[in-house]
């Protein structure tokens, strides 16, 4: 008999999505369908990756930006049937698998 | 009164509903269970079927039991349990009845047995208050006094520390997420009494 993970791993399995590779520090942009109303539309939400957590279909993503001079950090289930895509848009060499310090930096697309 | 059918719980996970939210959700494995007797009005003076669940060895059921089986024909089972049903003559002894009797979207109604908890005092056993922590406490988890003064006894029924948990529980209500006729399994919006690997039976609820 498998054991009983095994049988929620197998369940979860059609639930998992595939996206590009990417790691903490780097910088991503993902699409997500928000709906109002009626009408549904997509909205990119861009800044650079605190951290992943998570196994399976719990796994989410922590992504920080700058909006209008305030630093927003928002968390995101990355396997969601919400989001639509996402890019990569810059790669970093990080040695932290939870680059905290990163919310010190303003001017991120100059870290390296 | 309506088809029940037994099953394990198998653990808790997320689920995402039609909206994409992330919900909680119960995994359960529902063996199929078979028929054993079909209970008629005119012969046992109401409707319902009797159901077996689960595998089980020969020597660990009492002879009676066995022969009961072996009447039907049917391999014997570990549980027999019944299910009240409006119309027994749908069904024949020694039918497997599954999962794919549930179908998405519908409620069902779970029941099991909570875990248990052991002797327990009254804050976690019926909710009493602490009492604060500082300002010259002592005896934070303490249940107080047990009645008026007047009074000169203790009501029945007082709550008491004691034995929690470990008693049948029903949740009602619960949503199925999902169907796995292959592997067996349902996905339930929501928890479940009991630990991982606990019996539980999943009622259909009436229309």
């Amino acid at each position: 008999m498998t054991g009983m993970d095994d049988l929620i791993r197998a369940l979860e399995e059609e639930h998992l999505r595939e996206w590009p590779e990417f790691r903490p520090g780097d910088i991503i942009r993902i699409y997500e369908r928000v709906s109002e109303g009626a009408r549904e539309r997509l909205q990119p939400f861009e800044g650079v990756v605190l951290r992943r957590s998570g196994s399976g279909t719990r796994e989410m993503v922590t992504i920080r930006r700058i909006a209008a001079g305030v630093g927003v950090e928002r968390t995101i289930p990355l396997h969601s049937p919400r989001l639509e895509r996402i890019e990569v848009i810059k790669r970093h060499e990080i040695r932290q698998a939870r680059p905290y310090w990163l919310r010190r930096i303003t001017r991120l697309h100059k870290i390296q | 009164m309506a088809l029940t059918l037994m099953g394990r719980k198998v653990g808790m996970t997320q689920w995402f509903d039609g909206d994409g939210r992330a919900v909680a959700a119960t995994v359960v494995q529902v063996e199929p269970s078979v028929v054993v007797q079909v209970k008629r009005p005119d012969t046992d003076g109401y409707a319902a079927i009797q159901l077996g669940w689960g595998a089980v060895k020969e020597r660990r059921l009492p002879k009676p039991v066995l022969g009961h089986y072996r009447r039907a024909g049917v391999e014997p089972r570990r549980v027999l349990y019944e299910a009240r049903v409006e119309d027994p003559d749908a069904f024949q002894v020694g039918q497997e009845i599954g999962v794919d009797v549930f179908s998405e979207g519908e409620k069902v109604d779970v029941t099991g047995t909570s875990k248990g908890r052991g002797f327990t005092g009254t804050i976690k056993r019926w909710g009493f208050s602490y009492r604060p922590k500082s300002h010259g406490h002592k005896l934070i988890r303490r249940p107080g006094t047990a009645g008026p003064m007047g009074l000169r006894k203790v009501m029945k029924g007082k709550k008491m520390p004691g034995h929690s948990g470990a008693e049948t529980v029903t949740v009602r209500n619960l949503e199925i997420l999902k169907v796995d006729a292959d592997r067996g399994l349902l996905v339930l919006r929501g928890s479940v009494p009991g630990p991982r690997k606990g019996i539980l039976k999943i009622r259909k609820r009436d229309a």
